[in-house]
């Protein structure tokens, strides 16, 4: 096991990945963050709370379940899963959607999110923000426009996100 | 593990914990229907038959909405003018649907039990949409569904069951739902229509409509089965309107508010007046919308494939 982002090197990278978006949106004006469910949420959550902090502005925030959209929901060994919750309380049409996850890694996962994404609307743009890129093990070509940090693994490994919220610490580890 | 079941056969085989399942499912397909797509693409590689031994106008179109709102392809199939009037057993029928590579059946049948002979012979996920004076499933889990919809939660809660409980097969998987679920149960009626030691099942019965009215949080007031029963078992529809049919005086002279709740299709006059039925205090409509969420609910969680090995 090897730890990617303890606390504190987490904490600075939320900040700088809030900076980044702020670089790129400013008044955050027709722009909204969506995050993925179920375990992006605890990324995006943080993220809405810290642009609120730092802009002074609510910045519109939904949560998006994909499990409908999934493209193995008949795969073999797949169990079929309860969904989380979707709670997108705002139009997306011609909006700038940052879409949030935790981990990218074969890419499908935000494949997915788009579809689910566009039967809200048409957005105007999307981009994709994660902590952890888990590069080199993409099945779709999809790219990061915002990375916490970039990982080289190969697929036997498993990247964990763990939030103080619900597991008592931030941290991000690589377990073999 | 999606449910503890491969077939929805009866409430009866359902553990507590699929019901929530099936419903924490359900709220989030009715979120999609409530969007201007209202429509998903997950079943888009199944195809469903809808198989009616048996005349249904509301539960057929809620399947089917449910159906094609998962993107499945739908074949529907109706006994009357088929090849069942001439003499085709239930089986063949079935396997030569299944023959056309469909991997779901929805089936109504008006012999008891038949889903269950069905799944014991064939490898496709079946879905009872009632049959005979057994169980109709998802009636009762888009009641119940509604209920928690309306009242909060379904456990704690009285809820009464009135009318034709001897030939009603909603009334049967309305009990065996709502008590997995832990309401209070009522049933009401006359006398010649509540079988007899259903109190085994744990219902309270009671033969006054007026006090089971009192008694209640939601009443779910049940259609007279007419084309069930070969013997007068009360004098006329007149009377029994008179006696156990519910209106909105009964409802305003109660100390609070209850829920009103139908199944359909409505005898208006009979078992309920339309100013009850259209009254505030029904969630008949919601009913119907909350079916089709249940429905889509119950054929996705369902819809997870198996081996493709046919049974021995």
């Amino acid at each position: 096991m090897k730890t990617l982002l303890d606390t504190k090197q987490l904490d600075i990278t939320l900040h700088r990945l809030a900076h980044q978006l702020i670089e790129n949106h400013l008044q955050f004006k027709d722009t909204v963050i969506i995050g993925i469910q179920p375990r992006g949420v605890w990324l995006s959550d943080r993220m809405a709370e810290l642009l609120g902090r730092i802009t002074g502005q609510k910045i519109p925030y939904g949560k998006l379940d994909i499990t409908f959209y999934r493209d193995d929901v008949h795969q073999a060994g797949q169990e079929m899963n309860v969904p989380s919750q979707t709670d997108v309380p705002f139009s997306i049409e011609d909006k700038n959607v940052i879409l949030i996850d935790d981990v990218l890694h074969t890419g499908r996962t935000i494949r997915s999110a788009m579809d689910a994404l566009i039967d809200f609307g048409r957005p105007k743009g999307v981009e994709l923000l994660v902590l952890i890129d888990r590069r080199f093990s993409r099945e779709l070509p999809i790219q990061p426009d915002y990375v916490g940090q970039t990982v080289d693994t190969i697929i036997t490994q498993k990247v964990k996100v763990y939030w103080n919220e619900k597991d008592g610490k931030d941290e991000v580890v690589l377990i073999d | 593990m999606a449910l503890s079941v491969k077939h929805l056969l009866g409430i009866k085989e359902l553990q507590t914990e699929d019901i929530h399942r099936i419903f924490r499912t359900a709220d989030n397909f009715k979120q999609v229907l409530q969007r201007q797509i209202k429509k998903v693409p997950t079943l888009r590689d199944t195809t469903i038959a809808n198989v009616f031994f048996e005349n249904s106008t509301r539960t057929r179109i809620s399947f089917e909405l449910a159906e094609r709102r998962l993107s499945a392809d739908v074949v529907n199939f109706s006994a009357s003018g088929s090849s069942v009037s001439k003499g085709e057993t239930l089986i063949d029928t079935v396997n030569n649907i299944l023959a056309m590579k469909v991997d779901m059946v929805v089936m109504r049948h008006s012999a008891s039990g038949a889903p269950w002979f069905l799944a014991n012979h064939i490898d496709a996920s079946i879905i009872n949409a009632g049959d005979g004076i057994n169980e109709h499933p998802t009636q009762a889990l888009l009641d119940a569904f509604s209920i928690r919809e309306r009242l909060g939660d379904v456990k704690g809660k009285r809820i009464a069951i009135i009318g034709d409980i001897m030939h009603s097969r909603v009334a049967l998987s309305n009990i065996y739902c709502l008590s997995k679920l832990g309401a209070e149960i009522m049933v009401a009626g006359p006398p010649t229509l509540i079988p007899k030691h259903i109190e085994g099942m744990g219902v309270k019965v009671e033969y006054d409509v007026k006090k089971a009215l009192m008694w209640c949080d939601a009443a779910n007031v049940l259609r007279i089965q007419l084309e069930r029963q070969h013997k007068p078992l009360f004098s006329t529809l007149r009377e029994y309107g008179l006696y156990y049919g519910i209106n909105k005086h009964m409802l305003d002279a109660l100390e609070r508010e209850i829920v009103i709740m139908h199944p359909g299709p409505i005898n208006r006059g009979v078992e309920l007046s339309s100013d009850a039925a259209d009254s505030k205090q029904s969630i008949i409509l919601d009913q119907v919308e909350n079916g089709v969420a249940i429905r889509m609910a119950v054929l996705y969680l369902l819809s997870g494939r198996s081996s493709g090995e046919l049974p021995e």
